[in-house]
């Protein structure tokens, strides 16, 4: 079995308003989801119908009401975009999902062009705010006050994958993955023993092992069973674990780490012998030492530290590429992989150009020097938040990016593709094309369908089951040909 | 609920305008060069020191002009709801 070949991301953004006492995150997000200009797509449905985010993984259903909400709210609340991204509120928070996408550098480009569509959004939302309010956005995943908000990754696997394999073999890898993609945080949350500083933003609000909760007693691995694809032949990995990344070497090692650990367990192998004792402990530890000297209890094999572990996931793929063939993004992820590890073994603060937690505990390190204050100066604080600041001219790590003090992956000009392009090799391209070409006809969208408003014939839903279907190649030429909506879907269910 | 319209053809360019540099970087490649053939290992390692310091002062001071005011203020109402 070849690499997982389609992934995607969906981020829950902070948001405030300055100066507003009576802020209300939801009127909020609702106004800045509309804000944003994406030609055709302000009256699109976003199809519930076809979603049951209740069913688990392990084989039952849980009971609970399906959110469904009116024609109008709907609306107010979603926007599928002409590069086949879903911005929209989702509770008390705005969020960007990326397009399915076949390779970790494109996931990188429509992340980051999610960042600057929330960025433009901003701007656009605060013109129509009362004098003197300003609305904030963060691309982070805690308020520092017990409140956490997602990183959700996605990835499709084959259904039959034992859904047990997938647990044993990728929570260690879950567990001690924080080292190169933890986003940073000073202090502890929700209940956790104090610290200066720690790896990961999100490792606090871990309670359990496997659930299907979000929400409350988070788990390292999320059990909800929903494809949005054929059933019979996939499942969605969904991983809420998780820091959103600003680095985009961060971002880059994660989702290209992750997806090679997944073509292994897919293909067994992965040896048994890695699982850690109490891995809901484990994750905390892990974050709070950014010595990154912690050892964890291993069930069979004494104690290793998180980058240990990685290093015997390292091994294995390895072993694993010696007989197959590698394309080159993914041989390029291996090299950054086992090059930062062995940073991290020696000594951490070396990758002040690619790992957040490294960037920004170098910055205010630095800026505690200089300034004769220590971890618990509001600077400091303030530091921690404006890191992961949208704005180009006040986000701190876009302050570093542009001085050229962190190392890219992918350049500008792809970002700006990302912003209006849908990517060409998955169903996300029909998507995208039939928004940009025939929106104002498009009555709901959902990841595995589309449906038109043909006037006086009844909604015509044409289903999207197949991921890798509906590609430019696939349908680019049919896409063409059709000078009407009525044309295409006559070709398509005929 | 309507805002101004903002079209992605000029959405590159709004980016930029907000997205120029405010300050030339110090200690370009020029200098590098003129090290490398000064010869001195020791004498080449205290610049290069000397060079970090200087970047790194050099950031605090632009961190100085863009890091809000009233920081205890605003860390102190920056409330989220929980989410996901």
């Amino acid at each position: 079995m070849p690499l997982p070949s389609v992934m995607g991301s969906e981020i829950e953004y902070g948001i405030t308003v300055q100066n507003d006492r009576d802020f209300d995150p939801i009127s909020s997000c609702v106004l800045l989801v509309n804000c944003y200009q994406d030609d055709e797509s302000a009256e699109i449905l976003w199809d519930y119908d076809q979603e049951n985010p209740l069913a688990d993984a392990r084989g039952f259903s849980v009971e609970g009401e399906k959110y469904t909400p009116n024609q109008q709210e709907n609306i107010a609340r979603n926007k599928t975009l002409k590069n086949g991204a879903r911005f929209y509120v989702d509770h008390a928070h705005p969020e960007y999902s990326t397009p399915e996408v076949t390779n970790v550098r494109e996931l990188i480009a429509y992340e980051r062009a999610g960042e600057r569509t929330l960025e433009l959004a901003r701007r656009a939302a605060t013109i129509l705010l009362p004098q003197g309010q300003m609305i904030l956005i963060h691309k982070n995943n805690s308020d520092r006050k017990g409140n956490s908000y997602g990183n959700h990754e996605n990835y499709l696997i084959s259904r039959r994958t034992p859904f047990k394999d997938v647990v044993e073999h990728i929570t260690p890898y879950l567990v001690t993955r924080q080292v190169f993609c933890g986003a940073g945080k000073v202090g502890t949350e929700n209940r956790a023993q104090p610290c200066d500083y720690q790896i990961s933003q999100r490792a606090d609000f871990f309670e359990t092992e496997v659930a299907l909760d979000t929400m409350v007693k988070r788990p390292i691995v999320n059990t909800r069973d929903e494809p949005h694809a054929d059933r019979e032949k996939y499942r969605r990995l969904h991983i809420i674990v998780g820091d959103s990344n600003l680095s985009e070497c961060a971002t880059y090692l994660r989702t290209g780490v992750t997806g090679i650990v997944l073509a292994l367990i897919e293909d067994g192998a992965i040896e048994s012998g890695l699982g850690i004792r109490e891995p809901v402990r484990a994750i905390k530890e892990i974050s709070h030492d950014p010595e990154c000297r912690y050892e964890c209890q291993m069930e069979r094999r004494g104690r290793m530290t998180a980058v240990q572990v990685q290093q015997e996931y390292l091994e294995a793929a390895l072993r694993y590429f010696s007989s197959r063939e590698i394309d080159p993004v993914t041989k390029d992820v291996m090299v950054r992989w086992e090059r930062v590890l062995s940073k991290l073994a020696e000594d951490p603060m070396q990758l002040d150009r690619e790992i957040d937690w490294v960037i920004k505990r170098k910055l205010m390190m630095g800026f505690m020097d200089r300034k004769g204050v220590d971890w618990a100066h509001p600077q400091i604080a303030m530091m921690d938040l404006q890191y992961h600041d949208v704005r180009p001219d006040k986000g701190l790590y876009l302050l570093l990016e542009r001085r050229g003090a962190v190392e890219r992956i992918i350049s500008d000009e792809e970002i700006e593709q990302a912003m209006v392009h849908p990517p060409t090799d998955t169903r996300a391209y029909f998507r995208g094309e039939c928004i940009r070409r025939y929106g104002s006809s498009v009555f709901g969208v959902n990841w595995d369908s589309i449906s038109f408003n043909l006037g006086e014939e009844p909604i015509k839903r044409i289903l999207m089951n197949e991921p890798l279907k509906g590609t430019k190649a696939h349908v680019g030429e049919l896409l063409d040909s059709c000078a009407t909506v009525e044309e295409l879907v006559k070709h398509i269910t005929t | 609920m309507r805002a101004t319209r903002n079209p992605d053809a000029a959405a590159a360019q709004i980016w930029y305008a907000a997205d120029q540099p405010q300050k030339q970087k110090g200690g370009g490649g020029g200098d590098a060069d003129a090290d490398a053939a000064s010869g001195d290992g020791a004498q080449k390692m205290a610049k290069k020191g000397e060079d970090l310091k200087e970047e790194m002062d050099s950031l605090i001071d632009e961190i100085d002009e863009v890091l809000e005011e009233n920081a205890e203020e605003f860390v102190k109402n920056y409330v989220q709801r929980g989410g996901e």
